[in-house]
């Protein structure tokens, strides 16, 4: 492939980058607006109908914490809708699931008989968790794509690379050792078989 | 005088020092004008290298004014401007006279370490451990430069030290794995590592007259460095590097391969990698190989493997049965920079190539243990550190 088409076919490449940059960009979002609504509706829940929640778990008397809980769930739920970076948010997110996870081991007493509901709740919070984590992730990484200085005027080659694409091929093959000085003969003898060509 | 030295992991502070003084015959001391920071110091600063000593003076990437000339120098005057091959070479061995600068017999003051631990010295290195003779290094104010009229190289009046500077290191590095391949027109390169040695492996390759250039990163403002060579870019975050080699050569693989990474590979989601990550830690294994392994299976039957990365230690699962059966060539080894200087300067001022594309960051030698961070965990795209003290 002559420069020319090498240059076209990174240039291939680099719009390759874009696009599968801009689809994880727009799955990244998507995901996180979907997470900030189930915030959203989570925290009203809490917020609302604390009772009927700790009754759910067998945690009767905790209901001020779920309130609280809400009151964070909500808060998180709308810097996700509004933020340009999302990615704070989800990491906020994925902090609040460990502290839901903590309080929800509360529960797995043998004697709460709940107990089943509370299993049941911690592994939709560990699946939530899981997607909350690989967005975050996931929105760091396409953050760092976007952060990324543009290289992409510096080839090195002043005159271009097609000027000089193979101008050294006469130099590909020099592996041989050049002796400085007092050869062996079978490089004396390589030598002579070369001039009189 | 100020320099940087290594103090243990993670460890590098600027201190002053005593000047260096002509200690032979056959010394020079210059003054440094730059030095840079290569990717093999990191393997010293992340504690991967054996054999380095609080207190030691890092760098093997500089050059500089001579400022003061042993009795036996005949080639250099003072006031000459000079890069530093980071070999140390006698000239007079049996090594250098075949131009296998790399493995001086004579250079390395530690020689019986050299070859207990290697079987046979290898040359001396500037600021690379006391395996290879306990030089001190070149991120400093002033060098002491010994075989002053053997390694040195004089630099004509018009060229700037950015332009020149890498002829110590990482161009002829990048130059000879390059070499090592010997490259015919039909040839697909494809090169583990956009770093920069990465970065002059891509450049050498398209001088030299390769057919396609494939660039193997997870780094987007490197694989943008690299594709503006015009090189093929792959992330192996987002593709498979297999797959898409074999795509690129209509399901043969590439005919040239070159580890530019060495034994700090990251490439997180391997299971042999995570392998090798969790046998380092304790210690196991001090290398991790998964280029080597990902070259060899990758690589077209016949095919050459050129190793210009840096390893220190021992590897582990590498399927030498496969490359054995295949019938890899595989070519490896610390650069013999004097051999390949002369080329290259010419080609710097014939205008083929200007190698200052490769700086991203610039300090003074305060800023070094700052820039060794940056350098390190790639922040701020950083690709290549320039100091000047």
């Amino acid at each position: 492939m002559h420069a020319q088409s090498m240059t076209s076919a990174s240039r291939h490449t680099q719009d390759q980058t874009r696009a599968a940059y801009r689809r994880h960009q727009k799955r990244a979002a998507g995901i996180a607006q979907g997470l900030g609504w189930f915030s959203i509706g989570l925290g009203l829940a809490e917020f609302l109908a604390p009772h009927t929640i700790t009754r759910a778990l067998g945690m009767e008397g905790r209901e001020t914490l779920v309130r609280m809980y809400g009151l964070r769930e909500m808060a998180n739920g709308a810097g996700l809708l509004s933020a340009d970076n999302k990615a704070p948010w989800l990491w906020g997110r994925v902090g609040g699931d460990a502290l839901d996870l903590a309080t929800l081991s509360l529960g797995m007493e043998e004697s709460n008989a709940k107990r089943d509901n509370a299993i049941l709740a911690t592994v939709m919070v560990g699946a939530i968790t899981a997607l909350d984590f690989y967005a975050a992730q996931r929105l760091d990484g396409l953050k760092q794509v976007q952060d990324a200085p543009d290289y992409s005027a510096r080839s090195g080659f002043p005159k271009g690379a097609r000027a000089v694409h193979g101008i050294a091929k006469d130099q590909a093959a020099v592996m041989r050792p050049r002796f400085i000085d007092n050869p062996p003969r079978y490089e004396r003898q390589r030598q002579s078989a070369e001039a009189a060509l | 005088m100020k320099a940087l030295r290594w103090h243990g992991k993670h460890d590098i502070r600027c201190d002053s020092v005593p000047d260096p003084r002509i200690e032979d015959d056959r010394d020079v001391i210059i003054k440094t004008t730059s030095c840079a920071i290569c990717g093999s110091d990191l393997h010293l600063y992340d504690g991967f290298m054996p054999g380095m000593e609080s207190g030691d003076i890092m760098g093997h990437e500089f050059m500089g004014e001579v400022m003061e000339i042993g009795r036996d120098v005949k080639k250099l005057k003072v006031g000459d401007r000079v890069v530093v091959p980071f070999t140390i070479v006698c000239g007079e061995c049996e090594q250098c006279r075949r131009s296998n600068f790399s493995v001086c017999e004579r250079t390395n003051r530690n020689k019986k370490v050299g070859d207990a631990v290697f079987g046979h010295t290898t040359a001396g290195l500037y600021g690379y451990t006391h395996l290879t003779g306990g030089y001190a290094g070149g991120q400093a104010e002033f060098v002491r430069v010994p075989y002053a009229d053997v390694g040195p190289v004089k630099i004509p009046n018009g060229l700037t030290d950015d332009q020149v500077l890498f002829l110590g290191d990482i161009f002829p590095t990048g130059w000879q794995a390059a070499v090592q391949c010997d490259i015919e027109p039909t040839d697909t390169v494809a090169i583990w590592g956009a770093g920069p040695v990465g970065q002059f492996c891509v450049r050498s390759a398209i001088l030299l007259g390769a057919r396609q250039v494939v660039v193997i990163d997870r780094v987007p403002e490197r694989l943008s460095m690299a594709a503006a060579a015009g090189a093929i870019t792959i992330n192996f975050e987002e593709e498979s590097v297999v797959e898409r080699l074999n795509e690129l050569t209509r399901g043969k693989g590439p005919e040239k391969c070159i580890d530019a990474v060495g034994l700090e590979a990251h490439a997180g989601s391997s299971i042999d990698s995570m392998i090798d990550r969790a046998k380092q830690a304790v210690m196991l294994e001090s290398d991790r190989p998964h280029v080597l392994r990902e070259m060899m299976y990758v690589c077209r039957p016949a095919g050459t493997l050129s190793v210009p990365g840096v390893y220190g230690g021992l590897i582990d699962k590498v399927p030498f049965g496969m490359a054995m059966n295949k019938g890899l060539t595989i070519r490896m080894g610390q650069t013999h920079v004097n051999r390949w200087t002369d080329d290259l300067l010419r080609r710097i001022e014939e205008g083929q190539i200007d190698p200052s594309f490769v700086i991203t960051h610039r300090g003074k030698l305060e800023d070094g243990p700052a820039l060794y961070d940056t350098f390190r965990d790639k922040q701020d795209g950083c690709i290549k550190v320039v100091l000047q003290p």
